[in-house]
């Protein structure tokens, strides 16, 4: 099969202020593939995808989406490209019902069957959003919020995702349904997914590829199953 | 008067004379509430109190007023709605475009600095728009035309209602109706209450936020203008400086309904409305000079900041910095 990649990231250099937040980054994410990007808190994960969303200005480096390149595009242009950012906190629109959410979530779409499909679709992936799909989302759990953050995500159509720490704050229950998910998400639709976890163990389970980030660097760059049994990130990333 | 119970208060407190003044501030607040969704809707967008909104209200009655003169001879042939609808909507569209040319030129470049440039930038707006209108228009009062007939409405039991006043309220209330419509039901309404609550997910959405907040100072300025023009018709004499108390007293309705909250800025503006025109026309029982209206409504934002700083209809929010 050809390996195409389809989002490339070449010495990625992001800053705050003063302070350099990535130090030139570089990535590849194969189409239909799940990687992940792990590391400790500051590493720069979130400035990553950041970075490629659209949502803060590349001081330097390229990224490159389908081929094109996307560096510094506002982020309505990125996600109008098929590439959608869940961003860290899920950022639901609390006051907004479930049902709202998810139709800003097709804010770019014009195709209505397709929006109620896709709709469709994500109340079967999470029946829970379908029992409080006219609640506001802010009266919902983090774990609902977060399954809400992903529905919503696919009601733009994306062909990648990029999800930022998914598990976070989330009873460990419903972490296990939200990954079977994320899993069912890049085998049924074929979305490729840009996964950044602090949750290592979990991430490396459940895809292809990692990267481990460490102060604005990559330190590792390897196959999943490679970098669960290398002695190094075991001792730091994966608790022995 | 023989066998008559004494009743101390029907003298100064007849029913007819109250009505009758909470009319009257109804009519008046509904102006004062077109202008407080204004700062209220701009507020929720950009979380900065937009300073030179009482100045586009000003701009409106002007606009009204240079399209009478304008069109006099059409206006003429028109019947009278007709008329107004056509000044109306006019002086709306062109406030809107003025609206959005004002934060286009002065806040956008702005965005991204600390919240207190754009706001001394409004302060700043709001004098260039007054001083600019002194030189074009002149500083002296200036009649608006009366396109409204004169006369009352009968049969309202001892009240006096003018075709005025009831034009004014109607007009308002439809186009708070329309306001909530465009709010709730369509997809740019959607997209504002989107951006008010996260204008990072929005982006992430695929929401072109400048052309949300765009729409949100257009929508704002064309009612304010529709202030303006009704303010007139009330009160048909028109100054350059005319927009600044009505300005800040819908600001103070926003704030009292609760900032960034459309319904409370609504009902903001007809408490301030009605509490002036009470305060007014019982001056001599409650003891305050009528001279003292222009004072309720301050009096009412001292109280409500030490209070209920979230006003009536808001809910607290944690400032974020």
């Amino acid at each position: 099969m050809e390996v195409v990649n389809m989002l490339e990231i070449e010495n990625l250099e992001v800053g705050y202020g003063t302070i350099k937040a990535l130090h030139g980054v570089s990535l590849r994410v194969n189409q239909g593939s799940i990687v992940t990007l792990i590391g400790a808190n500051g590493a720069g994960k979130s400035t990553t995808l950041r970075a490629i969303s659209g949502l803060i200005k590349a001081r330097g480096g390229k990224v490159r989406y389908d081929g094109e390149d996307i560096t510094n595009l506002p982020p309505h242009a990125i996600v109008a490209r098929g590439l959608c950012h869940v961003p860290e906190g899920r950022m639901v629109f609390a006051n907004l019902t479930v049902e709202e959410n998810l139709r800003m979530g097709a804010y770019l779409r014009k195709d209505k069957p397709g929006v109620a499909a896709d709709m469709e679709f994500g109340y079967e992936m999470f029946p829970r959003l379908r029992e409080r799909r006219h609640q506001a989302a802010g009266t919902m759990s983090g774990g609902e919020q977060q399954m809400l953050a992903i529905a919503r995500a696919i009601m733009s159509k994306p062909r990648c995702l990029m999800l930022d720490e998914p598990s976070l704050g989330i009873a460990p229950i419903l972490v296990r349904s939200i990954f079977e998910q994320i899993v069912a998400i890049n085998k049924a639709r074929g979305i490729t997914i840009l996964l950044v976890e602090q949750n290592a163990n979990l991430a490396l389970a459940v895809s292809h590829h990692g990267y481990v980030l460490e102060t604005g660097k990559v330190l590792f760059d390897d196959t999943s199953a490679a970098l669960r049994t290398n002695p190094q990130v075991r001792a730091a990333y994966l608790g022995g | 008067m023989q066998g008559q119970r004494y009743e101390p208060f029907a003298h100064h407190f007849p029913l007819s004379q109250f009505l009758q003044q909470l009319l009257n501030g109804l009519f008046l607040g509904s102006i004062y509430a077109l202008i407080a969704l204004g700062y209220t809707m701009v507020y929720g967008v950009l979380r900065f109190i937009n300073f030179a909104h009482g100045d586009v209200f000003m701009l409106g009655a002007f606009t009204g007023l240079y399209l009478h003169k304008l069109l006099g001879p059409m206006m003429a042939m028109m019947p009278w709605p007709v008329a107004m609808l056509v000044i109306l909507l006019l002086a709306m569209i062109i406030c809107a475009a003025a609206g959005i040319l004002i934060e286009f030129l002065a806040y956008r470049p702005l965005r991204d600095k600390p919240r207190l440039n754009v706001l001394i930038t409004a302060i700043g707006v709001s004098l260039l728009l007054e001083y600019t209108a002194q030189l074009v228009f002149g500083a002296t009062q200036q009649p608006f035309p009366v396109i409204i007939p004169k006369g009352n409405i009968g049969g309202l039991g001892g009240l006096t209602v003018t075709i005025t006043q009831v034009i004014v309220l109607v007009t308002a209330v439809v186009l708070m109706i329309a306001l909530r419509f465009i709010v709730m039901k369509t997809k740019l309404g959607m997209a504002m209450r989107a951006l008010s609550l996260n204008p990072t997910a929005s982006a992430l959405m695929g929401v072109n936020n400048s052309v949300v907040i765009s729409f949100t100072f257009g929508l704002g300025s064309a009612l304010a203008a529709a202030g303006g023009i009704l303010y007139a018709s009330l009160y048909p004499s028109i100054e350059p400086f005319m927009g600044v108390l009505p300005g800040l007293k819908a600001f103070v309705a926003a704030v009292l309904g609760g900032i960034g909250n459309i319904p409370g800025a609504a009902l903001g503006g007809l408490i301030i409305g009605v509490t002036e025109t009470l305060v007014a026309g019982y001056s001599d029982t409650l003891g305050i000079p009528s001279g003292y209206r222009d004072g309720v409504a301050f009096v009412i934002l001292i109280l409500i900041l030490l209070f209920k700083p979230s006003g009536l209809l808001g809910k607290a929010e944690r400032e974020k910095v």
